[in-house]
């Protein structure tokens, strides 16, 4: 029997998955930074400060990375599961990887 | 709520949130330029309606989306069954939409 996780779906899936979970775990903190500014804007203007450090740089790079590749990957499945089948499913869970590089790329290279 | 509906929520959720997503991601990399301050974000955002309805709308779907989702991850990855995994994800649904209006409110209002 051939091996599922040897699969590239199986990378689309787990991907997909992790991606959602990685974001979901972010967004309490996303809100909790956003609402300083309501009271207290020069906390907030702290905490901005931080996106100056490369190592933060490069998380938020992995994050837009996320957010591109569950929205790409994400609609990958809608359209495999709503719309008639359609055959090339490997190639466009590779165009959602490499859309998300694009995406995030582009905002790596704006942010330094 | 039976699986179907959680199903169709969570895929009518995805559907609303993929234009908030694309023009997020389009925001971020527009504001991103100059580095990132309270003030430029606030000027952007402050006493919007637009903004204001924009990110309303999104925080209420992603939070009906991850709840589900996570819900979904309780399931297979940690075991949670039945009312405990529905008590679970509920509350984390709940969590997130209060920290996610509190959000919108402190840079909209």
């Amino acid at each position: 029997m051939k091996v599922a996780r040897a699969h590239p779906l199986w990378l689309a899936y787990i991907l997909h998955r992790l991606s959602g979970l990685g974001l979901a775990l972010f967004l309490p903190l996303h809100f909790w930074v956003l609402s300083y500014a309501l009271n207290d804007a020069a906390k907030l203007d702290a905490f901005l400060t931080l996106t100056e450090m490369p190592l933060v740089k490069m998380a938020e790079f992995g994050l837009v990375f996320l957010l591109a590749v569950h929205l790409f990957g994400g609609l990958r499945l809608l359209a495999l599961e709503w719309l008639p089948w359609s055959a090339p499913q490997k190639t466009w869970a590779a165009a959602a990887v490499a859309g998300s590089f694009l995406v995030s790329t582009t905002f790596l290279l704006q942010a330094i | 709520m039976s699986e179907f509906h959680l199903y169709m929520a969570q895929r009518l959720s995805a559907l609303v949130m993929a234009p908030f997503v694309i023009v997020h991601i389009g925001v971020m990399i527009y504001a991103i330029q100059g580095g990132l301050s309270a003030a430029e974000i606030l000027g952007r955002t402050q006493g919007s309606a637009f903004w204001f309805a924009f990110y309303g709308m999104f925080v209420v779907a992603v939070s009906i989306h991850a709840a589900i989702g996570l819900r979904t991850i309780l399931g297979e990855w940690a075991g949670l069954r039945g009312g405990m995994r529905d008590g679970v994800s509920a509350l984390i649904g709940l969590g997130l939409f209060a920290l996610g209006a509190q959000a919108v409110w402190a840079v909209t209002a």
